[in-house]
């Protein structure tokens, strides 16, 4: 007996009849099937209990309601809330990518001091008691009114808090941003001397005139504007659209007019000029209430004549006639402006223009028209307490009580023989959103002593030398007015959605801390225990109302139901902001181009808003300029070659994409890219719109009302 | 004499000296075919005792549960059987394992002389944390299950699918499959199991369990509430 090569064959066909007869291959191949199906890289969050908080959404002004979806205590979606009256269960990709920003790697996690250089941690007691040593040593040497504070906005209790600390430590130094809003309440709207914003009834205008509002890119509260817009397509109500590019606003309008940029003012006396001339107007309205329209009226007519507006505006003179007859019978018109998404202020030529076509067709305060409403006014705190050096700190640099427009405080720092020597900054990012940004930083890294209270890692954050981190607002109580060109203004609350995550402290609570260990005055100043003590006692009887709906319809005060006074202004003999830069060296206009596909304020976009930018804004980390294939031609610039953007403010390298939809010698890129700071979704990507323009005042206002800046582009 | 009788001599011839060979070669291939049987044998036994005995041995492996638990024990003190802690959310989601905030009620403090039980109390309820269960009835994260339409609408028992796991005074331990991380209870313990025999309805959780007991129950696989068939049915 021999073992042979058939004893093996033998045994591995009895192996593969045993094996083929055991569950070994069927169990294993279909292990090995669901083995295949497990995906470790796709996100599954765990299962667990879902439940919904609605709150607030704080990313822009716009003040939309959300619903957030919870799983157990994570949060896992934000949805728009169904019931707000702002966005009626719509939001924006801001809004969506909310978790990304509460559980991103740019937050700040616990007090930071940057020692030599490099940001370390501190702990909130040190981080204090630092500050109020540093502040008691300024108060001492009577140099309390050089203790500024920038705030993200002039309204709520948050900002309240800041300019209240501010005032009772003695300084005047609060600025805010301004924007359209601002504008308006420049406008010679006369009302008992109150401050006036615009609310437009825009769901009830039958006919829509726009000098160059961005109604589907961010303009006033983005959700609900794009809403409208949908409404109005719906029942056929004709969008007019002035604007010198095609705007997603101006391709989804009824029709477009690609005027010259920075005409807007003259085109709208053009238009004011058929109306007056074919008897359009309503004489009762304007006797009632306006002033000087005899005057105003004469000079129209002798100087805007549509031929002579054409000129000027590039729009034909039939069109002008066509569209001002049209504005003037429709019935419940409106006419709105603040280019963009109106967060740049407009001249007060430019908005008197604009609002005499709405006092004309008489729709002030009506149905479909615009209402003048008054600030929104609903906390009531005790009168602050001054002593002697808050008085003296007061006095040595008087300003309003309102505080000033933020664009003017690097001239605070540099231009001021005190100078400033400690800044508060308060949900805003001034290194990144102010004009002219390098000049800002360097004017913000003169302070000697610099606080950000920044959830995040952002530009000012770096630049500062200790950063206390508020909670997001997904993990903090607070209110937020919201205006934004509502019919109705309203508060809404921001409630905590989760414990915060790391070791975060509400700014509201800080400030309140502050002004305790401060003592005196200050601390006199400051009644209340913590910051919801403070929102809850400063919202009063509304608190219970406030807190069961999640927001506050602001009711009119009496005397705002009446229609204001208008008076008409005879405007200058061009009205129009003369732009920055020299014509013969740099031929080329530069402009922002707002989108919704990037947030351009405070708050950097979050990864998943990055991935909606197209390739003919970003591509790689290169920003891409429009430009007219036939200015390109002329320049020798090819698409997607690089160039030279320069404007007397700075230059920058830049990709050329073409577009037909912009004017010759106009070139525009939007706002919201060049970021320094945040995540690597956003840094380093593109060029910051800010570092290439900058402040151009209004002589009437004083507001930044910088529309574009000269450029010039060279092939690189 | 044909030509194929022909041809057979010449064969014959040919082959006569291999005659010897050929005889000795048939006797010992008695022995070789023994041979060849029996390492046939071998092979087969030994594969069907790896492929029966040894391979599921090696295919899963054992955690124990961080605490233990008396299901017997807490069925007798609560009101309303197994709802009583894996009960019903008020939007008709299912909250499967008891999280800690149902537990804490009665066991702020120790309760009794179990070693598990002042583990429980010290290392999770007084810290916060939740226990982190090994789940036996784990299915993938694609199989969509709603416990609503088995439980309240078809009015199916916990016992079902779960088996008897509500008498137990203690847990067994949590076997899992190397290759694919799920527990073991989903395909089965038994060996028969893998045949796709079962004696109890709760034996294994397989897709082809679900379907047979639609089968079984309504007539057809498909969903119930949707009257739908496929797939993403059930495959999320």
């Amino acid at each position: 007996m021999k073992i042979d090569r058939r004893c093996f064959l033998s045994l591995g066909i009895g192996v593969a009849a045993g094996t083929a007869l055991s569950p070994l291959p069927w169990k294993a191949m279909d292990d090995s099937s669901i083995w295949s199906q497990n995906w470790p890289w796709t996100p599954v969050p765990p299962d667990g209990e879902i439940t919904y908080t609605d709150s607030t959404c704080t990313l822009c002004p716009g003040g939309c309601g959300i619903t957030i979806r919870k799983i157990d205590h994570r949060v896992v979606k934000i949805e728009g809330r169904k019931d707000h009256p702002v966005n009626h269960g719509g939001i924006c990709v801001l809004g969506l990518s909310g978790p990304q920003l509460l559980y991103g790697p740019t937050r700040v996690q616990s007090p930071m001091k940057k020692i030599n250089g490099t940001f370390r941690k501190i702990s909130w007691n040190q981080a204090l008691a630092e500050i109020t040593e540093k502040l008691t040593t300024l108060r001492a040497e009577g140099r309390s009114h050089t203790v500024a504070g920038i705030a993200g906005s002039s309204r709520g209790t948050v900002s309240g808090l800041l300019q209240r600390f501010l005032t009772a430590f003695g300084s005047s130094h609060f600025y805010s941003p301004s924007s359209m809003e601002d504008s308006f309440s420049q406008t010679h709207i006369q009302h008992q001397d109150k401050k006036t914003i615009p609310g437009y009834d825009l769901e009830n205008s039958n006919y829509i005139l726009s000098f160059g509002a961005g109604i589907i890119d961010g303009w006033g509260s983005p959700v609900r504007m794009i809403q409208a817009n949908s409404a109005w397509k719906t029942k056929k109500i004709k969008l007019v659209q002035v604007e010198p590019m095609l705007s997603s606003t101006a391709a989804k309008s009824d029709q477009w007019l690609p005027s010259n940029p920075g005409t807007e003012a003259v085109l709208a006396l053009g238009f004011a000029y058929v109306i007056l001339r074919e008897s359009l107007y309503d004489p009762k309205a304007i006797d009632d209430h306006s002033d000087g329209f005899k005057a105003w009226g004469a000079h129209i007519l002798n100087n805007y004549h549509p031929d002579k507006v054409a000129e000027v505006t590039g729009i034909d003179s039939q069109t002008i006639i066509t569209i001002g007859r049209e504005f003037g019978r429709a019935g419940k018109p409106v006419a709105i402006c603040g280019r963009g998404q109106g967060r740049t202020p407009v001249s007060v030529a430019e908005m008197n223009a604009v609002h005499a076509l709405n006092v004309l067709v008489g729709n002030i305060n009506k149905t479909g028209g615009v209402f003048t409403l008054p600030e929104p006014d609903y906390i009531s705190w005790p009168e602050i307490v001054l002593d002697a050096t808050a008085d003296s700190g007061l006095r040595a640099r008087p300003i309003s009580m309102g505080g000033e427009w933020l664009h003017r405080f690097p001239n605070a720092v540099t231009g001021n023989e005190d100078g400033i020597n400690f800044l508060f900054v308060a949900n805003a990012n001034p290194c990144y959103t102010l004009t002219d940004t390098k000049e800002a930083i360097k004017a913000f890294q003169k302070i000697p002593f610099k606080v950000s209270f920044s959830s995040y890692m952002d530009e000012t954050a770096k630049l500062s030398d200790l950063i206390l981190p508020n909670h997001t607002y997904l993990e903090r109580y607070e209110d937020i007015p919201v205006a934004s060109g509502l019919r109705n203004h309203l508060v809404g609350l921001i409630k905590p959605v989760v414990d915060p995550l790391f070791q975060t402290r509400h700014t509201g609570d800080v400030i309140i801390t502050m002004a305790k260990s401060l003592k005196g005055s200050i601390e006199a100043s400051f009644p209340w225990k913590d910051y919801s003590e403070c929102l809850k006692t400063g919202l009063g009887r509304n608190w219970n109302a406030f807190t069961d709906k999640g927001y506050l319809e602001l009711n009119y005060i009496p005397e705002f139901e009446e229609v204001p006074r208008f008076a008409f202004q005879v405007p200058s003999e061009i009205p129009q902001i003369p732009l920055e830069g020299d014509e013969s060296k740099m031929g080329l206009i530069l402009i922002p181009g707002d989108s919704l596909r990037l947030s351009s304020g405070d708050i950097g976009s979050p990864p998943f808003v990055m991935k909606t930018v197209p390739d003919t804004v970003l591509k790689n980390n290169d920003s891409l300029v429009q430009i007219n294939p036939k200015t390109a031609e002329k320049l020798g610039l090819k698409k997607n070659g690089y160039a030279v953007l320069k404007t007397p403010r700075g230059e920058k390298k830049v990709k050329i994409s073409l577009s037909q939809g912009i004017g010759e010698n106009v070139i525009s890129f939007p706002r919201g890219l060049g970021h320094t700071a945040y995540d690597d979704y956003l840094s380093g990507k593109g060029v910051n719109f800010n570092e290439l323009i900058g402040p151009v005042e209004d002589p009437v206002s004083g507001l930044d009302v910088a529309w574009g800046i000269r450029a010039s582009l060279t092939k690189a | 004499m044909s030509i194929v009788d022909e041809k057979a001599k010449e064969v014959d011839a040919a082959d006569s000296p291999a005659e010897s060979h050929c005889a000795t070669s048939v006797d010992d291939g008695n022995g070789i075919a023994g041979l060849t049987i029996l390492f046939f044998i071998v092979g087969f036994t030994a594969s069907l005792f790896v492929g029966w005995i040894v391979f599921p041995k090696l295919l899963y492996s054992e955690k124990q549960q961080p605490i233990d638990f008396n299901h017997a024990m807490h069925m007798e003190l609560v009101d309303n059987g197994c709802e009583s802690c894996h009960f019903f959310r008020t939007d008709g989601t299912y909250s499967g394992v008891p999280k800690l905030a149902q537990c804490i009620d009665c066991h702020q403090e120790v309760q009794g002389d179990s070693e598990h039980e002042a583990v429980f109390v010290e290392e999770y309820v007084s810290k916060g944390r939740e226990v982190p269960w090994l789940i036996y009835s784990r299915q993938p994260d694609c199989v969509f299950f709603s416990h609503a339409a088995h439980v309240q609408l078809a009015k199916m028992d916990c016992v079902t699918c779960h088996g008897h796991i509500g008498e137990s005074t203690s847990l067994k331990p949590y076997e899992y499959n190397r290759i694919t991380g799920y527990s073991r209870d989903i395909w089965g313990k038994e060996l028969k199991n893998y045949l796709g025999l079962k004696t109890n309805t709760y034996d294994r959780m397989k897709m082809n369990d679900c379907a047979y007991c639609h089968l079984e129950e309504t007539g057809r696989k498909s969903s119930v509430s949707t009257e739908k068939d496929g797939c993403f049915v059930c495959h999320k």
